[in-house]
C-alpha cells in the first residue's frame, strides 16, 4: 500500500498529500500524506513521469497518490532492465531540454507531450499506465468499481440487479433468482 | 489416476485440454480408452482462481511469444497477443464467458446459401443440422446449458436491464439472458451462479462449465486418464507408411520425452494446433502434417466482432453479475439486402475497471479516452458477434525469425478484414449506439475488437480432400489416424460462439473413434 504514517523526503522517494477532495480515495488511506519508495529515479524524473502521465491519462480529480502507482512501476521496470531504465531517463532529459518542464504551462507540456506520442519513451508509459493506473484499489474507488467479490459473497444479494431508473425485464426475459 | 508407460502404444494421445481436448479425453475413457493428455499449462483450481482482472490474465492467458501481421486492428493495438488463450488444464475454459449457441443451418451451408463471395474461400460443412442435433443436446446436457433440458434462465444484471430496454425501444424482441452454460440452480455437484462478476477470470464458485473441475476429474475417475501438465507438445512423428507414432514434448522439468501413440488428436486451439502440424514436417511431409490440401493456418476466422459502451446519467455497475448476460437475435441470419452475406448476434457485455481501460480505445490516450473512464460506473456494453469469412490469406504461420521459450519458431496469425466484416461491424455498431440512444445514453463509445477469444478454421473439415484438412468425424484426410478436436475444424464461423460446437463435436468423434477402434481400422 503506498500510504504510509511518515512523510518522507528523502532522495528516491516520491510524496505528497491526498487532496481534500479525495474523499473515496481517503476512506482507505490511514492517512492523508503517502510516500513511495523508488529504486532507480530521483525526484525530478520521478515528478517529470507523474505528470506526464497526468497528460497521457488525464483525470482532473483523480489524486496524485494513483497516478504516483505508474511511477512505481516504471521504477520497478527500470530496476530489472537497464534498456527501460535508459529510455526513461533519455526520454525525461529529453524533455528538459529547453529548461525545466514541469514549470511550463499545462498547454504548453501538452504540446510538446504531443509530439512524442507514439515514440517508445511515450509507449512505455502509456502501456505502463494503462494496467497500473487502473488495477489498484485506489482508482476502483474513485471510479466506482467494487473490485473483488467472491470474498462478499458475490453480487447475487449486493445489487447486481438493482438500478431502478429502467423498468424491469419481464420474467421471461430474465427469471428471478432461484433461492438456493 | 493412470499413468502409462511412455513406450505404451496402444493409448491414445490428447493434445490439450480446453473445451475439445477435455471433453474429448473424458468421453474416450468413458468408452474405456486409455488416454494420455499433454497440457502445457499447470493446474490452477476453483481456489486459487483470483476475483482481479489482471492477475487471473497472467495466471490463466497463453503468454509464450506469438505474432501477428495484416491490416486487422488487432496487429497494431495487440501486436504480439493476437488472441486471448488460456494455458492452464482446462484451457480457455477457464476464461470463456459461458455463452452457448448451436450453429444453425443456413450457417452449415453458407456456401450453397450465400453463393461464392469475392475473396472468401466459402465452403460448406460436411455436416447436417440432423447430424449434429443430437451432439448438441448432449453437449447442452453435459455443461448445464440454461434455457435447455428444462434448466431456468440466470436472473439478468444490470448491463442485462439496459441492454433490454435499449433493445426493446428500437424494436427487437428477442432479449433475454440466454443460453449459458453456468447453473442457475445447483446441477451436477456444482454450486449456483452468486453473480461474482468475474466469469472470464474463472469461475470461483465452479458455477461456469469448465472442463477444468467437470471433464477432467470424471475422466480421471475411470483409472484411464493420464493427465500431464506443464507438458508442450513440439512435434508429431510418423513412421515410413505416414502412420503417425507419437508425440515429442517438453515435460515440467524441460526435458524432452516421447510418447508413443495409437492415436494423436489435436487440441491446442486453432492457433497452436495448425502451428504443431506445421512444426511436425518431415521429408514424407514437407508441407507438415495432414497439408496435402495446403489447408493447414488457412481460413482462420475469428468473428467479426466490435463492442458498443455507452453512458448514462445514471448508474449501471456493469461489472456487477454474469460478465455476459443477455442475447439479442435479430440481426442473426443471413439476410444479404443489409449489405452483408451472413449475421451477427448482440450480446450484453461488462469488464471491471482494468479491461475497460485497456479496451475501450487500445493505445489511445488524452481525454477522449479518459472520458470514457470516466464514466465507468455509468456504463453499459454489448459485444457483437458475427460470421466472418473463410480466407485463404487470413492464416497461421510459423514464424522462423522468432523462437518462444523452448526455441521453435512462434505462430503468426495474419488477417485482413474482408468488406464483408466491415459492413458487419458498421451495421452492428449503427444497432448497438441505435439501442443506447434510444434510452438516453449521454455519450457512445464504439471499441474496436479484442484480441480473438473465438479462433476457428484453420484445419477446416470438407466433403474432399482437395479443400480442407479433416473429414466430418475430424479425422485428417491424409493420416488415418490423426484427429483434430477444438475449433481448427470449423468449416465456417456461424454467427455463433463456437465452444457448443466445439463441444457437440469432441463428444461425436469420441463416439467415432471408440467404433472404429473396436472395428480396428484404426
Ligand atoms: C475471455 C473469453 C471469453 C469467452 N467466452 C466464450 C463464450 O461465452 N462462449 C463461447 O462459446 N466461447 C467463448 N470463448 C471461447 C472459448 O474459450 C473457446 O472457444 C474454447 O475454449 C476453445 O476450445 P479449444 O479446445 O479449441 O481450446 P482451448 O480451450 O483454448 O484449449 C487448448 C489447450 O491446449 C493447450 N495447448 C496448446 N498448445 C499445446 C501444446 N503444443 N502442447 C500441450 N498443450 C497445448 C493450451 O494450453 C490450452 O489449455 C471465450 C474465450 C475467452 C478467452
Ligand atoms: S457471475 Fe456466476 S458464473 Fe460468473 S464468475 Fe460469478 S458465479 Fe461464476
Amino acid at each position: 500500500m503506498a500510504t504510509r504514517r511518515d512523510f518522507l523526503r528523502a532522495s528516491g522517494t516520491l510524496s505528497g498529500v491526498l487532496w481534500l477532495s479525495s474523499s473515496a480515495i481517503s476512506s482507505l488511506a490511514p492517512s492523508r500524506s503517502w510516500a513511495l519508495e523508488l529504486g532507480v529515479f530521483n525526484d525530478l524524473q520521478s515528478r517529470t513521469l507523474l505528470q506526464l502521465t497526468r497528460h497521457i491519462f488525464p483525470h482532473d480529480t483523480l489524486d496524485d497518490a494513483v497516478y504516483a502507482f505508474v511511477v512505481k512501476d516504471l521504477d520497478t521496470a527500470s530496476a530489472g532492465d537497464q534498456a527501460v531504465a535508459k529510455l526513461l531517463s533519455d526520454g525525461v532529459t529529453e524533455l528538459h531540454s529547453g529548461g525545466d518542464w514541469l514549470t511550463l504551462s499545462t498547454a504548453q507540456q501538452f504540446a510538446s507531450v504531443e509530439k512524442i506520442a507514439g515514440g517508445a519513451f511515450f509507449e512505455k508509459i502509456r502501456s505502463t499506465a494503462v494496467v497500473s493506473l487502473y488495477n489498484n484499489e485506489l482508482a476502483f474507488a474513485h471510479f466506482g468499481y467494487e473490485g473483488s467479490s467472491f470474498e462478499k459473497g458475490g453480487y447475487l444479494n449486493r445489487g447486481f440487479n438493482d438500478i431502478t431508473w429502467l423498468p424491469d425485464p419481464p420474467p421471461e426475459a430474465s427469471p428471478s433468482p432461484e433461492l438456493n | 489416476m493412470a499413468a502409462f508407460a511412455h513406450d505404451d502404444n496402444s493409448v491414445v494421445v490428447v493434445i490439450g485440454s480446453g473445451a475439445g481436448g477435455g471433453t474429448l479425453a473424458n468421453e474416450l475413457c468413458q468408452r474405456g480408452v486409455d488416454v494420455v493428455v499433454l497440457e502445457a499449462g499447470g493446474h490452477e483450481s476453483i481456489a486459487s482462481f483470483v476475483n482481479d482482472e489482471v492477475a487471473a490474465f497472467k495466471q490463466l492467458g497463453w503468454l509464450d511469444h506469438r505474432t501477428s501481421s495484416g491490416s486487422w486492428r488487432i496487429a497494431k493495438d495487440f501486436p504480439n497477443l493476437p488472441a486471448m488463450i488460456c494455458k492452464t488444464v482446462g484451457g480457455s475454459t477457464a476464461h470463456w464467458a459461458g455463452v452457448s449457441l448451436r450453429l444453425r443451418e443456413h450457417e452449415l451451408s453458407a456456401r450453397s446459401i450465400y453463393g461464392d463471395i469475392d475473396g472468401a474461400n466459402m465452403l460448406d460443412w460436411p455436416l447436417s443440422i440432423g447430424e449434429l442435433a443430437a451432439f448438441y443436446d448432449r453437449a447442452e446436457e453435459k455443461m448445464g446449458v440454461t434455457r435447455t433440458h428444462d434448466i431456468p434462465g440466470l436472473p439478468g444484471n444490470n448491463n442485462f436491464k439496459v441492454f433490454y430496454n435499449a433493445a426493446k425501444q428500437v424494436g427487437y424482441r428477442s432479449a433475454n439472458t440466454g443460453r449459458m452454460a453456468i447453473n442457475s440452480r445447483p446441477r451436477s455437484g456444482r454450486a449456483a451462479c452468486q453473480q461474482l462478476g468475474f466469469c472470464m477470470q474463472g469461475c470461483k464458485m465452479g458455477a461456469k462449465w469448465s472442463t477444468l473441475y467437470t471433464e477432467i476429474p470424471a475422466a480421471q475417475a475411470t483409472g484411464r486418464l493420464d493427465l500431464r501438465e506443464s507438458c508442450h507438445a513440439t512435434r508429431i512423428e510418423h513412421d515410413n507408411s505416414g502412420k503417425v507414432t507419437g508425440v515429442i514434448y517438453f515435460d515440467a522439468n524441460g526435458e524432452e520425452q516421447r510418447q508413443l501413440a495409437r492415436i494423436v488428436c489435436v487440441a491446442g486451439n486453432a492457433i497452436e494446433t495448425p502451428r504443431l502440424l506445421l512444426l511436425s514436417e518431415s521429408s514424407k511431409y514437407p508441407d507438415g502434417l495432414a497439408n496435402s490440401s495446403g489447408e493447414v493456418g488457412q481460413n482462420y476466422q475469428r468473428h467479426t466482432s466490435g463492442s458498443v459502451f455507452a453512458t448514462f446519467d445514471e448508474p449501471v455497475h456493469m461489472y456487477r453479475g454474469t460478465s455476459m448476460a443477455g442475447i439479442v437475435t435479430e440481426e442473426s441470419g443471413h439476410h444479404p439486402g443489409r449489405g452483408f452475406a451472413g449475421g451477427y448476434q448482440l450480446q450484453s457485455i461488462g469488464f471491471g475497471l482494468a479491461l475497460t481501460a485497456g479496451f475501450i480505445n487500445p493505445g489511445g490516450w488524452g481525454r477522449s479516452t479518459t472520458r470514457a473512464i470516466d464514466e465507468y460506473a455509468n456504463m453499459a456494453g454489448l459485444w457483437i458477434v458475427g460470421e466472418d469469412m473463410p480466407r485463404t490469406s487470413n492464416r497461421v504461420t510459423l514464424n522462423t525469425n522468432e523462437k518462444d521459450q523452448w526455441g521453435i519458431p512462434v505462430a503468426n496469425v495474419h488477417y485482413d478484414d474482408h468488406a464483408n466484416d466491415i459492413a458487419m461491424r458498421a451495421h452492428g455498431y449503427r444497432q448497438g449506439r441505435a439501442m443506447y440512444e434510444a434510452i438516453g445514453a449521454k455519450n457512445v463509445f464504439e471499441a474496436p475488437p479484442f484480441p480473438s477469444s473465438h479462433n476457428m478454421g484453420t484445419c477446416r473439415m470438407s466433403e474432399r480432400p482437395l479443400f480442407g484438412v479433416v473429414n466430418k468425424w475430424g479425422q485428417s484426410h491424409d493420416i488415418a489416424n490423426l484427429f483434430i478436436s477444438d475449433g481448427s475444424q470449423f468449416t465456417t464461423s456461424g454467427a455463433g460462439n463456437p465452444t457448443l460446437t466445439i463441444v457437440a463435436l469432441a463428444i461425436r468423434q469420441a463416439e467415432w473413434i471408440g467404433l472404429e477402434m473396436n472395428r480396428r481400422s484404426i
